[in-house]
């Protein structure tokens, strides 16, 4: 198995690191919760669309309580209260909020008991309905079975979400095993989920859940005539983590983009509101049966792919150790990395191999995402697919798992159907080529690529135990990661950060936890 | 070879053979018809003898084409005038050392990824410290004091900061182009600038992928810049449209 040696005391200084630093990470974010925490608890109660003016009303029902004064409480607790007073369903309630004919705030007070007894019976129905997904999901895996690894991984990126169902269903034909639809651009930043099928976007089609809905039938179809399953992803960040990995686990999404970091460096999203929201929608994602994908890859997009190649192992680290914190089992985390390293560069494909290699002996279990070049992509596109051709030789022979398939005509649009097509034939060419080139080889010890990973994973774990000293906090702020800096208190999103008060409910991450088999946290209140 | 310039065509092997390669997709089922399909429309583009040497199914009745023909047209090269910058191209000493004699104070830019688009790598190619391709970028330049401030940036917010840096030059990336949304975002700061009354306080830049300098112009801009440019060729035209300005 171990075709490189790498040094397993090395492996281990930076794994303990990393746990150490998740450990403060969860400390802090324990006591707090966040308006995405509490609309994804609402939309998870069975509360979904919108009022007259077009607001989601999980946000109606949230920004009330928020108005009040009332949030700290957990929304759950006000809107199970009047559920109980009123004999309504959630929507109902939720309507009436919306309609400006019920404060949530004002009604009796039934006891906490019974508030609690009915949140423990709603969260469970809700959970059950995840879970029963995840059934149908094995079912259908076990019934017709999935691609071989590395899987192809393809975007449809149409705005519209009638196209994308074209385009999806072509590249299944095609041969692709996972599509992930990319989310118009700026999703990320809407402090809300928009609802309905959509037909326009920019650079992407939004996520709702009725998109959601009719994406997942598409490809059931496309995976029925094909015989393999077809995985369908999407976006878990930004400012509605937590409610979107609820939307997917209710619409048998199977993969998620959902890094703990991402959201803080690359759209300035506050730390602490990501950090929060992270936790819960990765819960949701361990019980759905998920695969989360990381972003490392992105940080080879600013900083250079080969001088900060360890700050994607450290980060891999990081997002390990706060995955299993929510739950997840390495088998569900596609940890992410990428080919982004100079093609100009003597030797530049010996640090690929290396890289993948070593990321592939170090999360032994992990499916590893693997990104496609980006940066040095030029508008030449038969370079472009020599690029892609030797990504795909360095994916097949290191053994990762879900290589996201790089267009010819990256850096120039989104892709047309023709630019898939030729990507998913010049991947199924190299993978089926070089199905078992990976078995042949054993790395020369002491020879070029050993070094380099011997140096790559070391700088990792001086990295980690100088963000550790430092906490991760502060190691954002210095910009340690990606070359970005961010503050505590800057970026977008802290408003909709909470302390828990005194009684604060949460039904559905109390039953998450049980079910996950996690211990109540430390300073958690409420439990 | 004795090359006509005002009649000058594609070339593959032989001089004016008109030798073309395109590729396309066609909404047809793959078959002996959607074969016809594509060579009868690469016709109508102007090629004679169009040759389909591949057509793949794409399913969902689509059908892929890799087509050769020889292009019937030309045009008059001798003839064509192409508006360019008018100055040389620096490098970074020797722009450095220009701000020094010739503006004799630090050269303030303000850069974005204006409305939506969270792409940086255009815009952090240009000005990051580490720049791109061994090009230091504008942070870099000891005389240049450059704020990148990075992506998803209103017009409105990238102007308020643009005053109170007292910005000389404003650069702005756009890299999404689809439904044109970038045309609509760099046309909007141009429409701000001038409803403040402050378009000519700025040298205002843009660049991405599918911008070009005539483009710009047409869009209000001063100069625009397409792929694999670098931060010298943004900083050369910057500093001595400086100075001409000042004359």
């Amino acid at each position: 198995m171990d075709k490189l040696w790498l040094d397993p005391v090395m492996i281990d200084r930076a794994r303990q690191a990393a746990k150490e630093i998740a450990a403060r990470v969860d400390h802090y974010i324990s006591s707090r919760t966040t308006v995405a925490v509490e609309r994804t608890v609402l939309r998870l109660l069975g509360i979904d669309g919108t009022n007259a003016e077009s607001v989601p009303l999980p946000n109606v029902v949230v920004d009330h309580l928020l108005a009040n004064g009332c949030l700290e409480t957990g929304a759950a607790y006000w809107v199970i209260n009047a559920m109980i007073v009123r004999q309504c369903t959630a929507q109902e309630i939720a309507e009436q909020v919306a309609e400006g004919k019920l404060d949530l705030t004002r009604l009796s007070q039934v006891s906490p008991f019974e508030i609690r007894k009915k949140g423990k019976e709603l969260a469970c129905a809700a959970l059950d309905k995840i879970k029963q997904n995840r059934y149908t999901r094995d079912r259908l895996i076990q019934k017709t079975g999935t691609g071989k690894k590395p899987y192809l991984y393809v975007i449809v990126a149409t705005g519209d979400i009638y196209e994308d169902v074209i385009q999806a269903r072509s590249a299944v034909r095609q041969g692709a095993d996972i599509i992930a639809v990319i989310r118009s651009t700026g999703q990320s930043l809407l402090d809300y989920v928009p609802y309905g099928l959509t037909r326009e976007g920019f650079g992407g089609t939004f996520a709702t859940r009725e998109n959601f809905r009719m994406m997942r039938k598409a490809l059931d179809e496309a995976g029925r005539e094909a015989g393999r399953y077809i995985r369908l992803c999407n976006y878990c960040s930004g400012l509605c983590m937590p409610e979107i990995a609820a939307m997917g686990a209710l619409e048998r999404l199977d993969v998620m983009l959902n890094d703990a970091l991402y959201g803080i460096l690359f759209r300035d999203i506050n730390m602490q509101r990501t950090l929060i929201d992270q936790a819960f929608s990765r819960m949701i994602n361990s019980y759905a049966g998920i695969m989360i994908n990381t972003g490392e890859d992105n940080y080879l997009t600013t900083a250079d792919a080969e001088e900060a190649a360890h700050t994607v192992l450290a980060s891999q680290f990081i997002n390990e150790q706060l995955a299993f914190l929510s739950g997840l089992s390495q088998k569900q985390m596609g940890l992410g990395h990428a080919f982004e390293i100079n093609p100009d560069l003597e030797d530049g494909l010996l640090w690929e191999i290396a890289q993948a290699r070593m990321v592939r002996q170090i999360f032994p279990e992990a499916p590893l995402k693997y990104m496609p070049p980006t940066k040095h992509m030029t508008g030449n596109i038969f370079k472009g697919h020599v690029q892609n051709a030797l990504f795909n030789m360095v994916g097949v022979m290191t053994n990762q798992e879900v290589q996201l398939l790089g267009m010819m005509t990256e850096a120039m649009h989104t892709p047309y159907i023709h630019d898939r097509q030729l990507a998913i034939e010049n991947a199924a060419y190299v993978f089926h080529n070089a199905r078992h080139l990976g078995e042949e080889i054993l790395f020369r010890p002491g020879g070029r690529i050993e070094k380099r990973a011997q140096h790559v994973l070391k700088k990792a774990a001086e990295m980690l135990e100088e963000v550790r000293q430092m906490g991760l906090f502060k190691a954002l702020e210095k910009g340690m990661f990606a070359d970005v800096k961010r503050s505590f208190t800057g970026g977008k999103g802290l408003r909709g950060v909470l302390e828990k008060g005194s009684g604060y409910f949460n039904p559905v991450e109390e039953e998450l936890r049980l079910r996950l088999g996690l211990v109540p946290r430390e300073g958690a209140d409420g439990s | 070879m004795n090359i006509d310039f005002t009649h000058v065509k594609p070339y593959g092997d032989t001089l004016n053979d008109g030798m073309v390669q395109l590729s396309f997709t066609l909404p047809v089922p793959c078959g002996e018809e959607a074969r016809e399909a594509a060579r009868q429309l690469a016709e109508k583009m102007g090629l004679d003898e169009p040759q389909v040497y591949h057509m793949k199914d794409l399913g969902v009745d689509f059908t892929f084409f890799v087509v050769y023909g020889k292009c019937r047209h030309f045009v008059d090269y001798a003839a064509i005038r192409v508006p360019k910058f008018q100055n040389s191209r620096m490098n970074f000493e020797e722009i450095n050392q220009f701000i020094r004699e010739r503006i004799g104070r630090k050269v303030v830019v303000v850069g974005a990824c204006t409305g939506t688009d969270a792409h940086t790598v255009g815009i952090d190619a240009i000005m990051n410290m580490k720049g791109y391709n061994g090009e230091y970028g504008l942070e870099r330049y000891p005389e240049i004091e450059a704020y990148n401030l990075g992506s998803q940036v209103e017009n409105e917010a990238l102007i308020v900061r643009a005053i109170e840096y007292r910005a000389d030059v404003l650069l702005v990336s756009q890299v999404v182009t689809q439904k044109d949304i970038h045309i609509t975002n760099l046309t909007g700061l141009v429409e701000l600038l001038e409803a403040e009354g402050i378009r000519d306080r700025f040298i205002l830049i843009c660049g991405g992928p599918r911008i070009d300098h005539e483009l710009a112009l047409e869009l209000g801009f001063d100069a625009g810049f397409g792929p694999g440019t670098l931060a010298p060729d943004v900083a050369s035209y910057f500093v001595q449209e400086m100075v001409r300005r000042k004359r």
